[in-house]
């Protein structure tokens, strides 16, 4: 079984110093580990962020995609490796924003993979502009007067367009998070794990400290995650009402939703019964197609 | 002539600096390296009430464009500014920009493609978009950023054009690095510029339009694509004329391209943007070292100057154009295949060769600019012989 110290390459991570990607980057090795994935047994996708980084550090046969553009490279990975379990790792600006199209699309068609925000609600590689999921009035360099848009909200989204698989995890809760992954990357079907991953150097106001006053999780709780309105209104609920004091809001992690009867698009598409990689080894015998040509 | 004052200040602080006193009613833009600080350094110009545009944050580049043209359509004076994957995110909407005819102004910071990854200077943005019809100028200095932004306003505005104007500017480079640059009074930019006068504006509601309808099955999209071809045509007299009243107005000289040591030059070398510097310098050194090198440093990439080129090149004996972006299975770079088809109509041929230069932010060094001359000079005394496309420096 490989240790989560057989996931990384040599080259060293490049995240600021108490990133969130740290706890899951972390959270993600713990899960592959304990779940006995061997190289061959997954392959990663990463967008154009700071989450991005982990392209160079974590060891996988994967691809580091154009901004935004993860889940339709991961679809083409799951539809024709059908065998390998595929992780997509995108950032709130880059999957939420130029990559929401592919987003809501890749959750409406239940492609079996799983799909892992890093939601620090920031542009953090740019350092600092507002991005989809910045709290409603933050000020930003991009926004000094505030965000005058209410931000994305994914986990509502991706539960209103039939995901079958929907949790929210924090990057300060490294045990809890990887729990959250194993069960995510074993799903047949989208599953989402939207995870508050505090920039500590752009996002002054969606810190470790601000989470941990909030957070509490729903497996404590008698939240049935077969509940799909209970689900919905949890997620609506929760989202944009992060400024207020922490006694007032609070911010449930852990599995909100989950479907296991739905059938994944990579079932219903029959051609994937036979995926080109494996049509193409069989030799196929064309003598007769010649002869008829004389 | 201009009140002006010197500072010390970036090319990107000085295209926010230039969009304020041009006023636009619109700015939208997505964050980008390296061009981020534009936009970041316009939002709180905006934010601090310094100047009245709408300024809209977007999720995409796609979307950016899309709300400039939006904007431009209403009849607003329009600006934004982008990179590299930002400005390939564009490309269907730079069509639509330039095909109705929209005066939008944008900064581009030249970035290099993926894949793979990378975040600094070359010229294969732009160069992607160099057929899409906008007009393309380029800056050696972040004072030629500033000159080039606001003369943007008056060329894409004038009635004869009315075309969207790109004005370039090398990552980091150009961007990042402080600069000399002198700054003219808000007063004398906004007489410059003038009002906008939009034609067929959405928000004419006294006389109501439609843009963009669909002009195929015996429509008039052929004669609408010959006009855009006219008026990028028209656009080089607009360019030279708002130059010379620019150049009235700054104490700086303006043409579509700057010659350099080209009086008595025998081999010259053909470059855009940043580099130029790095040219005129090596230039120099050759001459003190007997060698007639001259320069020529494209100010206006759309139009093509033509008939300049051939002025300032046809009498040398050995050229080298210097391409920061291939046009992979083409003969060389852009800046080549545009120059050497220039000068294809001359009674006696120019020799004329391509060196891919500093793709992805590669090094420039002096000794490789060098390389270029004494390979000229060989061309030119006949030591040489002609030979393909280089790429200089590359291991």
């Amino acid at each position: 079984m490989p240790a989560v110290k057989d996931y990384v390459t040599k080259n060293k991570p490049t995240w600021c110093p108490g990133c969130g990607n740290f706890g899951m980057w972390e959270a993600l090795k713990r899960a592959l580990s304990e779940l006995e994935m061997e190289f061959h047994d997954y392959s990663i996708v990463w967008g154009i962020g700071c989450h991005g980084n982990g392209a160079d550090f974590t060891k996988t046969a994967g691809f580091h995609a154009l901004h935004g553009r993860t889940l339709p490279v991961a679809t083409a990975l799951s539809l024709t490796r059908p065998d390998l379990k595929v992780i997509v790792e995108m950032g709130d600006g880059d999957g939420y924003g130029l990559g929401m199209g592919h987003f809501v699309h890749s959750v409406r068609r239940n492609i079996d993979l799983t799909c892992i925000a890093h939601n620090n609600q920031i542009y953090g590689l740019t350092v600092g502009q507002a991005s989809p999921t910045t709290e409603h009035l933050m000020k930003t360099v991009s926004t000094p007067d505030g965000v005058l848009e209410e931000p994305v909200n994914p986990l509502g989204l991706a539960l209103a367009q039939g995901a079958t698989f929907v949790a929210r995890g924090f990057a300060g809760d490294i045990p809890h998070l990887t729990e959250l992954y194993k069960e995510a990357i074993q799903h047949e079907g989208f599953a989402l794990v939207d995870v508050f991953q505090p920039c500590v150097t752009f996002n002054k106001l969606n810190t470790f400290t601000w989470f941990r006053e909030r957070v509490y999780k729903l497996d404590e709780t008698d939240h049935d995650p077969s509940d799909h309105t209970a689900a919905f209104n949890l997620s609506m609920t929760t989202f944009h009402e992060l400024t207020c004091a922490p006694d007032e809001c609070r911010i449930p992690v852990g599995v909100f939703y989950r479907d296991t009867e739905t059938p994944t698009y990579n079932e219903r598409a029959v051609a994937t019964d036979a995926p080109g990689y494996k049509r193409a080894e069989e030799v196929r015998d064309i003598s007769k197609l010649l002869d008829s040509l004389g | 002539m201009a009140e002006q004052k010197t500072v010390a200040t970036t090319g990107n602080s000085v295209v926010a600096e230039a969009f304020r006193q041009c006023a636009p009613d619109v700015v939208a833009a997505y964050p980008i390296t390296p061009q981020t600080t534009i936009v970041e350094e316009f939002a709180k110009i905006v934010a601090q009430g310094r100047v009245h545009t709408e300024y809209v944050t977007v999720e995409s580049e796609h979307s950016a464009m899309s709300a400039c043209i939006g904007a431009a359509a209403a009849g607003a004076r329009v600006m934004t500014a982008t990179a590299s994957q930002g400005l390939a995110l564009m490309w269907e909407e730079l069509y639509i920009a330039s095909g109705m005819r929209l005066p939008i102004i944008m900064a581009n910071t030249n970035r290099a493609l993926s894949a793979p990854i990378n975040i600094h200077c070359d010229h294969s943005d732009v160069m992607g978009a160099r057929d899409s019809g906008w007009i393309i100028l380029f800056a050696e200095t972040a004072q030629e950023v500033y000159d080039n932004t606001i003369m943007a306003v008056p060329i894409g505005e004038d009635p004869e054009v009315l075309l969207p104007v790109m004005t370039c500017l090398d990552g980091f480079i150009t961007t990042h690095s402080i600069d000399r640059v002198q700054l003219m009074d808000d007063d004398s930019v906004t007489a410059f510029v003038g009002d906008y006068e939009p034609q067929n504006a959405l928000l004419d509601t006294d006389n109501p339009v439609s843009h963009g309808n669909f002009a195929g099955l015996g429509g008039p999209y052929f004669e609408f694509k010959k006009t855009q071809r006219l008026a990028i045509d028209c656009s080089k007299g607009v360019i030279e004329r708002v130059g010379e009243a620019f150049s009235k107005l700054s104490g700086r000289p303006f043409g579509l391209i700057e010659t350099d040591m080209m009086d008595d030059a025998e081999v010259a070398i053909v470059v855009l943007g940043s580099t130029a510097g790095n040219v005129r310098y090596v230039a120099k050194q050759m001459r003190a070292e007997g060698v007639k090198a001259g320069l020529v440093k494209i100010r206006c990439f759309r139009p093509f100057p033509v008939e300049e080129m051939v002025s300032a090149l046809s009498d040398m004996k050995a050229v080298g154009v210097l391409d920061r972006a291939d046009s992979f299975g083409a003969e060389g770079g852009p800046v080549f295949l545009e120059t050497r088809s220039a000068l294809y109509d001359l009674e006696s041929r120019v020799p004329v060769v391509n060196y891919i230069y500093g793709l992805g932010g590669s090094d420039v060094r002096l000794d490789l600019i060098r390389t270029v001359y004494t390979d000229l000079s060989d061309i030119a005394a006949g030591s040489a012989s002609l030979h393909g496309m280089q790429y200089l420096g590359a291991r």
